[in-house]
């Protein structure tokens, strides 16, 4: 009935368009959502990396403008651009591909123990990546899972970096492409399908087209977080292979060569802003109102040889890729030298280790509450970004919108040195403020809050804003009764992927001095890097504590949520 | 309906804006119990001296109590990424120092941290019970030795007693074809023991081109099978055979480049405590590092800031870091915990380099050894 709205809507909205003086207020409207947002930005991101590349590339009175020259000019820096561009795209293209079907299963398919899939999925996300990278080469290296199964080692091949981007980023596509698919009436496909289309076609051009935004938006965040992959290319790469982000973090934190570092920062901009350029272009055409529906009526069992198979595939690709690396973490958090126990786990509890004037369980409650107050920076920040950005308008709006993703494309060395010689003077003299950290953390999970609210933001049908506005409702009154509602999935998404990327930030966070109060994944750090049966045993506990309270925390945001599923 | 789902975001609401709450007041009591203690000082008040360090600084809780007690200061530490960031970190800053006491820039890094005028000259009250030759800046007493260690091959005693084949003991022994293929190591360009490693065989070998240096010495280490990997984590929780961490990892190298406190590390919190560790070292391929405290220049509480790296010296910090930091104290009347004694290694003639010349030459010694090794 609505699948012909659905493929392609922009004449309808244009002949709808606003009036003039309507035009006017809004953007007024707009200019007033983005001012937060934007001086979030100015504040916490663009001044501090601005500081510190200024640094290094303004020294001794006179712009070192020559180094770009001499690191551009760098086979090896070239080497390592390609290489770093290269991994990306092909993590981004098999996560696609391996992750597609996860997110139709956990959308549409109804099965059981669905949410706490859902939920443990998402777990790797917050792990630090020397810890899951570590059991990777358990897996992958002598004697491991393929060695002693089909004896291929992959531990020195490109393909261990590329299957342990599919495991952080798996639950990136599941959640965002996922959340709208769940909400995409199937009664459209199956008209297209009464209409005569065979089952593919029906996909190809009414799903795929809906999907398409979200799709875009992952593939997104999937590439630039592999693009400033770090710990996986440090532990599974070797020294010989090399990523920007790794350079950076070597020129800036070990060489302290700042005018490199500088120059290879802007780099990793110039690059990450191609990416959000192509972005823009692809997702402006093919963004269109959809017919939202409540989730829980979508999903059905499996339904026929097909979708049963497909299902087992998915929890096969999960078993395999996701569970069995976390299990070997689990499992060695138990082995103690004196047979299987609980003795790492007790020693959480005491401060005799010595690395910590506090005991290491404490850290739950510093990460909690540093996530939690990330969560509610992003999500205001986040929030108020997708709001101004709904309804689409000029380059500068949009240069906005790729402002918001830069921080995800930049390296958290860069970050955390900024913060500290731009947020050490007045008026922001916030030298050893904890809140540095959840504000570190806040801009690394706006960029989720805004990519995952944006699509479905877009899908609500414009003129059920305008029915609402000629009936006499406010602008606020709009938003609660007529928007509100139908993003309220979009928003706990959006919530979880804010928290579970603060719980698990580690580059940015690790930079910032603080106080004794570290949060989780910093504490497995400071444990690793310590010889000694019961240090490494208790960062292995840590680390199991670290993901059972990301999955516990995500299945408490989900539960909020379908107590409330009845919408529309 | 529209109710529920009004109602549920309404309850996300409420349950995100609860938890800022609570969080808030949640750091600020912690903030407010630290500063508290200091007897009202906040905002970097006299009575709170601030330790600014990298992220393996340790001390026991009750060892901070007695600095308190008996100087009324209490300590305030600052910790920020390993210790070429955290010196790095200080460099940027030194305009605005975020503390009054630095402590944890090396030998490696000394002159980095002295060319740029880093710290103000105090000369610590017990510096006649230091050794002369740790004393590396005795000259101006910018900095102050606190403790010593020693980067050395630890290797699997269980290997080596399993294939008859004495554990090698020098730099030259890594060589020989008894030890092919068992050493893994760190890259140079991002780790300081693999750093450290190269400055040893530098040390011993010389700086001669040719094949006679140490550049001469690593082509023989490569074609001898040595493996690299990026950082003192992997090649000793995952490749070394030795270690507990490794054993469960499954690491199949008897020779990685370590501390010589390892071995100690290793024993503490097994029980029953075993006669040897599993770990030994070879005592003939050491570097020694020595890492050194200086009052940072601009600091706010001088005053405490000097009775602090006084402390730093005292016999009661010095006794208490062999445990905390898995470092050998520099003073010379201090004792070591049994542990130390009983499972640790005496390396009487570890190697060094003067920090000037590791300064000079660091660069194009890395760059020569990435050629030679990773290439």
């Amino acid at each position: 009935m609505s699948a012909l709205r659905t493929v392609d809507d922009r004449g309808a909205r244009k002949a709808g368009g606003p009036q003039a003086g309507a035009g006017g207020r809004r953007a007024a409207v707009r200019a007033a959502l983005m001012a937060l947002p934007l001086l979030f930005f100015a504040a916490f991101f663009a001044y501090p990396v601005a500081a510190i590349v200024t640094r290094g590339l303004h020294q001794g009175g006179s712009w070192q403008f020559g180094r770009f020259a001499d690191v551009l000019g760098d086979p090896g820096i070239r080497h390592v651009l390609w290489f770093t561009c290269w991994q990306a795209a092909a993590s981004t293209a098999l996560t696609l591909l391996v992750a597609l079907p996860g997110a139709y299963a956990f959308a549409r398919l109804d099965f059981p123990g669905r949410r706490l899939l859902r939920a443990v999925v998402t777990v790797p996300f917050v792990l630090p990546t020397v810890v899951a990278g570590s059991a990777f080469l358990a897996l992958l290296g002598p004697d491991g899972f393929t060695d002693s199964l089909v004896g291929v080692r992959l531990d020195t091949s490109v393909w261990a970096i590329l299957i342990a981007h599919v495991f952080f980023n798996y639950a990136v596509v599941v959640r965002t492409v996922g959340g709208l698919w769940a909400q995409l009436d199937p009664a459209q496909e199956e008209a297209a399908r009464m209409l005569g289309s065979s089952r593919l076609a029906a996909w190809r051009r009414v799903t795929l087209p809906a999907l398409g935004p979200s799709v875009a938006a992952a593939a997104l965040m999937v590439f630039l977080f592999t693009f400033t992959s770090f710990g996986v290319i440090q532990i599974l790469g070797g020294p010989t292979r090399s990523t920007l982000e790794v350079e950076i973090y070597r020129q800036t934190a070990e060489v302290f060569d700042l005018p490199t570092a500088a120059v290879l920062t802007l780099l990793q901009f110039a690059a990450v802003i191609a990416i959000l350029v192509l972005h823009g272009w692809t997702v402006r055409r093919r963004e269109s109102v959809l017919r939202l529906v409540d989730p829980a009526m979508t999903a059905h069992r499996p339904r026929g040889a097909g979708e049963r198979a497909l299902l087992g595939g998915v929890l096969a690709v999960i078993g395999l890729v996701i569970l069995l690396p976390l299990g070997v973490l689990v499992a060695r958090s138990f082995d103690t030298p004196s047979g299987y126990g609980l003795a790492f786990y007790r020693a959480l509890g005491s401060t005799d280790g010595g690395t910590f004037s506090v005991a290491p369980w404490q850290t739950v409650g510093n990460s909690l509450r540093f996530a939690a107050i990330a969560t509610v920076i992003a999500l205001t920040v986040g929030g108020l970004a997708a709001a101004a950005l709904v309804r689409r308008a000029g380059r500068l709006v949009r240069g906005f919108d790729a402002l918001l993703m830069l921080p995800l494309g930049t390296s958290a060395v860069t970050v955390g040195f900024g913060f500290l010689i731009a947020l050490d003077k007045p008026p922001l003299d916030l030298r050893d403020s904890w809140l540095l950290v959840p504000l570190a953390q806040a801009l690394v999970g706006t960029p989720f809050v805004v990519r995952v609210m944006l699509p479905v933001l877009r899908a609500v049908d414009e003129r059920l804003r305008e029915a609402a506005a000629v009936l006499g409702a406010s602008p606020w009154r709009v938003w609660r009764e007529v928007e509100m509602p139908m993003v309220s999935r979009a928003v706990a998404i959006a919530a979880g992927f804010a928290f579970a990327v603060s719980l698990g930030e580690f580059g940015a966070t690790v930079f910032i001095a603080r106080p004794d109060n570290p949060t989780l994944p910093v504490a497995v750090a400071r444990l690793l890097g310590r010889a000694g049966a019961l240090n490494h045993g208790q960062a292995m506990a840590l680390s199991t504590v670290l993901m059972g309270v990301c999955a516990a925390s995500l299945l408490a945001l989900e539960s909020l949520r379908t107590t409330g599923s009845g919408e529309l | 309906m529209r109710n529920t789902s009004r109602r549920a975001v309404g309850a996300l609401v409420l349950a995100t804006a609860a938890a800022t709450v609570l969080a808030a007041c949640g750091g600020d009591s912690q903030d407010k119990s630290k500063g508290t203690t200091g007897s009202g000082a906040t905002g970097g008040g006299s009575r709170t001296v601030t330790l600014v360090s990298h992220d393996s600084f340790a001390a026991s809780k009750s060892v901070l109590a007695e600095f308190t007690k008996e100087t009324g200061y209490t300590v305030k530490v600052l910790r920020g990424g390993d210790a070429g960031a955290a010196v790095n970190q200080a460099i940027l800053t030194k305009d605005h120092p975020r503390g009054d006491v630095f402590f944890g820039v090396d030998n490696t890094l000394l002159s980095r941290a002295l060319d740029n005028g880093l710290f103000t000259p105090y000369k610590a009250k017990d510096l006649g019970q230091v050794p002369a030759d740790v004393q590396l800046d005795a000259a101006q007493h910018r900095v102050t030795p606190i403790d010593s260690g020693d980067v050395c091959v630890n290797y699997d005693r269980a290997y080596f007693t399993g294939h008859h084949l004495a554990p090698p003991q020098t730099f030259a022994d890594l060589v020989k074809p008894a030890y092919k293929n068992l050493l893994v190591t760190e890259n140079v360009s991002t780790s300081s023991p693999g750093l450290a490693f190269l400055l040893g065989s530098a040390a011993t070998f010389g700086d001669a081109g040719g094949s006679g240096g140490w550049q001469g010495y690593w082509k023989q280490l490569k074609s001898n099978g040595v493996e690299v990997v990026d950082s003192w984590e992997q090649a000793y929780n995952d490749r070394f055979s030795g270690s507990s961490a490794g054993k469960q990892a499954k690491g199949d190298r008897p020779l990685v480049v370590s501390y010589a406190s390892s071995p100690p590390a290793e024993v503490v919190g097994v029980t029953p405590e075993p006669a040897q560790s599993p770990v030994g070292v070879a005592t003939g391929t050491c570097f020694r590092q020595i890492e050194f405290a200086g009052l940072l220049h601009g600091a706010k509480n001088t005053a405490g800031g000097r009775a602090l790296i006084d402390f730093m010296l005292s016999k009661t910090f010095q006794q208490d870091m062999p445990l905390q930091m898995y470092v050998d104290p520099v003073r010379k009347d201090a004792v070591e915990p049994p542990v130390f004694v009983k499972y640790g290694a005496k390396i009487a003639h570890p190697t060094t380099l003067p920090p000037e010349k590791i300064a000079a030459k660091r660069d194009d010694w890395v760059s020569a050894w990435n050629a030679i090794v990773l290439k």
